[in-house]
């Protein structure tokens, strides 16, 4: 028989991590399930600076080091496995992994959230020579180059302000006629000599003899004329998509694929519990992920009192 | 084995001359994505100890090197057989994705 216990939580982000936290405080039998080192997409933030108790920022890898040790420290147990299937219905939910099953009494889906991609032809190919999803880990790689960021919002227009400080020529195409980004942003755009490419959705990627990316073809969303924009690098800030499909299904998703879930954490299913950037909610950030990490515990632990009985 | 540090100097022998296969992980400090890849690749190195040797190399130290091997998004990982590099992998999701690429290389 697989092993039993009171909380298995999929996902080592901020939500995952404090959720684990919380369980083995309270006494319950707790295992995380990553395929990565903790953190969740705030280790990819060179600086956190929006996490209390911090003022000198802290580094988003290492504070996912720090949520992951004080967690352990509590008692609960990291698996460093991938989660390859779910059987959420009933007191007892079994969780197939890529190092074995295991089955747990209450479940925190806690698999955040990743880039959207673009959606153009060769995109998958060309990730790596030439398309990035993370202006922060490849901008460097294009020191002196030139570059398109896709996207309009705050995500976009900082990685445009990131990308001006390294690369020679920065484009930035957004598929309306204003930014959604913080008007702010407007003034350090112009300062930083970035490009505006109004009204533009990217159409194709361009690409030479050797099949690295040499261009970006957008289409004027009211013309359609094309125009081609001579990179070395696309970066494509369009916003992210919840790493829910295993859930599919068994959880109510809304339109979007997030995991339908209120401020308790509940999910459709009795006894699995949603935290973080997977649930649908208004405001993602370290801080409400790691919030509902706490309150996802609190209600496990009302869920496993109902079903009697006690931890395991 | 466990994963050993590629540089600009043992490159040549470490690598290009090894007689197993050589998996490189192009990396740097800054990289989150990258640092978070460390515990999958330390671990497809200690269950493929004798079969494949595992390597990290520091982009940062030896640019020339990841030039070119036409890095431009870490992390990228390169299979090397007899001084070959394979086809590369850009941001594997964890260790199923570094063992499906290892399989599609034929190791």
């Amino acid at each position: 028989m697989a092993e039993l216990y009171d909380v298995a939580v999929l996902g080592a982000g901020p939500g995952g991590c404090t959720a684990a936290l919380y369980a083995a405080r309270a006494g319950l039998r707790a295992v995380v399930l990553e395929q990565l080192s903790a953190g969740g997409q705030m280790a990819d933030a060179p600086l956190i600076e929006n996490y209390p108790g911090f003022p000198e920022g802290v580094g988003g890898f290492e504070l996912g080091q720090l949520m992951q040790q004080g967690a352990e420290r509590a008692g609960a147990e990291f698996r460093l496995a991938q989660v390859t299937g779910v059987q959420l219905a009933g007191p007892v939910k079994r969780i197939e992994t890529d190092s074995g099953p295991l089955e747990a009494r209450t479940v925190v889906l806690a698999t955040g959230a990743g880039p959207r991609t673009l959606g153009l032809a060769g995109e998958d190919t060309l990730r790596g020579r030439g398309v990035s999803y993370c202006a922060a880990c490849d901008g460097m790689l294009y020191r002196g180059k030139t570059v398109a960021v896709v996207g309009g919002g705050n995500t976009a227009v900082g990685d445009a302000l990131h990308l001006a400080k390294l690369a020679a020529k920065v484009y930035l195409v957004h598929r309306r006629g204003t930014l959604r980004a913080a008007p702010v942003y407007r003034q350090a755009l112009d300062a930083a000599g970035v490009e505006i490419v109004w009204n533009a959705k990217p159409a194709a990627l361009l690409r030479g003899a050797d099949g690295r990316l040499t261009g970006l073809r957008v289409a004027d969303t009211a013309s359609g004329a094309a125009r081609d924009i001579a990179c070395d690098g696309v970066f494509a800030a369009i916003g992210r998509v919840p790493d829910t499909a295993l859930f599919r299904g068994q959880v109510e998703l809304d339109a979007a694929g997030y995991l339908l879930a209120d401020e308790t954490t509940r999910t459709s299913v009795p006894g699995v519990f949603a935290v973080g950037d997977a649930r649908a909610k208004a405001v993602r950030q370290v801080v409400t992920a790691t919030a509902d990490g706490a309150a996802a515990v609190h209600f496990a632990q009302e869920y496993l009192t109902e079903q009697g009985g006690g931890p395991a | 084995m466990a994963v050993f540090d590629i540089t600009k100097e043992n490159f040549e022998q470490k690598v290009l001359a090894s007689p197993v296969p050589v998996l490189v992980d192009f990396w740097a400090p800054w990289c989150g994505y990258c640092l978070r890849l460390g515990p999958a690749v330390a671990q497809v190195a200690a269950e493929e100890d004798g079969r494949l040797a595992v390597g990290k190399l520091n982009i940062d130290d030896a640019p020339e090197l990841a030039a070119r091997y036409g890095i431009s998004s870490i992390p990228t990982l390169i299979l090397f057989k007899n001084g070959q590099a394979c086809p590369p992998v850009v941001g594997p999701s964890g260790k199923g994705g570094i063992r499906a690429y290892l399989s599609e290389q034929g190791l």
